[in-house]
């Protein structure tokens, strides 16, 4: 019994690890990855005894020192608990969502079998679909808390914007736990791990493209990021409902941007990717479609998918840090149209359609 | 005193009950008052959830299913109404809003 | 559950309940009522309630509690004023309240004792999706087909409701 308590702190310990460094690294990709883009250098002033690492030292040592150690604003009128609450709730729920995200299938150590699953939850989907429902607060707090007209106009639209498009966000996952019949997010991933004739490993990918684009634009619309960023729009509010707080409050809020965005390349990656799955990788070792096999201890399997997901993760990362600097920003109108009268009648469709040939490939 | 039966949790939820009925009596603003009502219903919700417990039925969770659903059509139509009041009134005060009165 | 887990979970649920009838600005009400929900869910969870508890946070805490604070946003709701009600209708609506209180409780004390009870363990997928979907979907499939028609109806009443002027 305390043993199952140990572990799961350790597991819960070394995923909070992974988040906060995700988190750290894409700030880090997300400076200089724009400069590149931009034909610019980026940061790359600060240096530890010469040594800058490309920007490294800048972006992950001395700008959250600077934010540390930064005067606490309050404004004047405002709401002193709100204004300290709101950044938290915005960071919570992107650093809890991790918890059901598999990393990886069973480790054995000893006799001992560990899912590599911080919270095996039977109704795993459904608690994504909450825990991204929370996000609302940290904005609509952010926005009121500032006592501050831009604040409020970018909570508002931050928080309507959010709830516009968790419903594609939904109906794209119910289309997906259609096709796997399981809420389980450690289930789907293993239920990705078959082949389909012989040699196509069966991803979700191939199950569900438009749900896979559906569940991409949602979920960069939720963290809103470019081309959804208008309720931080720079160039007409100011910084929206962040702007009156300075220091460690608005890193968290910073943090909780580069989380989500980790969190929407988890759930890409868990649900249509295979999650940790390596293409004829099984749980004793490599088998391919021409009969070779190759067995491999259980640790150095764990390892290469772990390795696996990390890489699919990053890549998505890598994908939506370009699509920030590559688009152009959507204006309000626009955005709510594209979400209520493009995505979701889509998202509809798709359900439509995927329950369809589900009841027809079970006639036949 | 060192097990919980079902009397503690509907104990529970008549208290809540009456914390949600008293607020919708005694405050005046009319959004702290549907606030209140939605308590109320959730204290409802908390009496099925220990009652299905308790005779080992799942049908007290299929009518928390629809207490929620039915809670969320009348927080949006409540909601609109008073929407609508306050662009004419420019009030949320209960006493206020009195056009009905003869 | 343990005894000492539900009187933790019920004084808290009782102090976020008195915040929501008692704070003065509407969204600090609003926020001891999402507290409130949360607390629910977690008593749901001991309760062996799953796909409720997290339809509770999906439905209740993460949409209709948005609701209200978007609606308080909207309106730029301040704190209320004091209210001036007259102390004997206070007195009435206490004494109507505590009245209420100790009959409900009077009666629950006498719970059915050929019940099953909450000690018996239940099946092991009590109160799973597909346990409450089973239910939902044949013997409940009217009353769920009804509860759809209802969104509807909420859908169009809402949307003719915020409109700026009526046809």
């Amino acid at each position: 019994m305390l043993i199952e308590i140990v572990i799961a702190v350790i597991k819960a310990l070394v995923v909070i690890q992974l988040v906060f460094g995700l988190a750290g690294i894409l700030g880090w990709i997300e400076r200089k990855g724009s400069a590149l883009i931009q034909d610019r250098i980026g940061a790359n002033r600060a240096s530890i005894f010469g040594f800058a690492g490309a920007g490294l030292i800048n972006t992950m040592v001395a700008d959250p020192l600077k934010f540390i150690t930064k005067e606490d604003v309050i404004p004047a009128g405002a709401d002193r608990l709100l204004h300290w609450l709101a950044p938290c709730v915005n960071l919570f729920p992107a650093i809890v969502a991790f918890a059901v995200i598999p990393f990886g299938d069973v480790l054995y150590i000893g006799e001992r079998a560990i899912n590599l699953q911080v919270a095996p939850l039977d109704i795993g989907v459904l608690y994504i679909l909450a825990v991204m429902s929370l996000g609302v607060y940290g904005v609509v707090l952010g926005g009121w808390a500032s006592n501050n007209r831009y604040s409020l106009l970018g909570g508002i639209r931050g928080s309507a914007q959010m709830i516009s498009y968790e419903l594609p966000m939904g109906l794209a996952l119910v289309a997906v736990v259609m096709t796997y019949g399981t809420l389980d997010l450690q289930a789907m991933a293993r239920a990705q791990g078959e082949m389909l004739w012989g040699f196509i490993p069966a991803w979700g990918i191939i199950y569900q493209p438009l749900a896979f684009l559906l569940l991409l634009i949602a979920g960069i619309a939720e963290s809103k990021r470019v081309p959804f960023d208008l309720p931080e729009g720079e160039s007409e509010l100011v910084s929206g409902y962040f702007t009156e707080y300075s220091g460690v409050k608005y890193l968290m809020f910073f943090m909780s941007d580069f989380v989500e965005v980790g969190v929407v390349a988890a759930l890409t990656t868990t649900f249509f990717f295979g999650g940790w799955q390596v293409p004829f990788l099984t749980s004793e070792g490599f088998a391919f479609p021409g009969g070779l096999a190759i067995a491999l201890p259980n640790l150095l399997i764990v390892l290469l998918q772990i390795g696996s997901f990390m890489t699919k993760v990053l890549f998505f990362c890598w994908l939506q840090i370009l699509i920030r600097w590559s688009l152009p920003r959507y204006r309000y109108d626009q955005l709510m149209r594209f979400g209520w009268k493009t995505m979701l009648p889509l998202a509809l469709a798709n359900a439509l359609v995927t329950a369809v040939v589900i009841l027809a490939f079970q006639e036949a | 005193m060192n097990v919980v039966t079902v009397e503690w949790y509907l104990a529970l939820g008549a208290l809540l009950f009456t914390i949600g009925a008293l607020g919708v009596m005694l405050r005046r603003n009319v959004i702290v008052m549907f606030m209140s009502i939605e308590l109320m219903l959730n204290a409802v919700n908390l009496v099925f959830v220990a009652l299905a417990r308790h005779l080992h039925s799942v049908d007290g969770q299929v009518a928390v299913f629809f207490v929620m659903t039915v809670a969320a059509a009348e927080a949006a139509v409540g909601l609109a109404i008073i929407i609508a009041a306050f662009r004419n009134r420019e009030t949320v005060n209960a006493d206020e809003l009195n056009w009905l009165r003869g | 559950m343990h005894p000492i887990i539900f009187g933790i979970l019920a004084s808290l649920l009782v102090l976020s309940a008195l915040g929501v009838v008692l704070a003065r600005s509407p969204i600090r009400s609003a926020l001891s009522l999402v507290v409130s929900l949360f607390l629910l869910a977690v008593t749901f969870l001991f309760l062996d309630a799953h796909l409720v508890a997290a339809l509770q946070i999906v439905v209740y805490a993460g949409a209709i509690m948005v609701l209200f604070l978007f609606v308080i946003m909207l309106l730029n709701l301040q704190d209320d004023p004091p209210a001036k009600m007259s102390t004997a209708l206070r007195w009435i609506a206490f004494a109507g309240g505590s009245l209420f209180l100790f009959a409900g409780i009077a009666l629950f004390l006498n719970a059915g004792p050929g019940a099953p009870g909450m000690q018996a363990p239940v099946a092991g997928d009590f109160g799973s999706t597909e346990m409450v979907a089973r239910q939902l979907f044949t013997k409940h499939l009217l009353a769920f087909e009804a509860t759809g028609l209802l969104l509807l109806v909420a859908v169009v009443g809402a949307v003719v409701m915020a409109k700026r002027k009526l046809v």
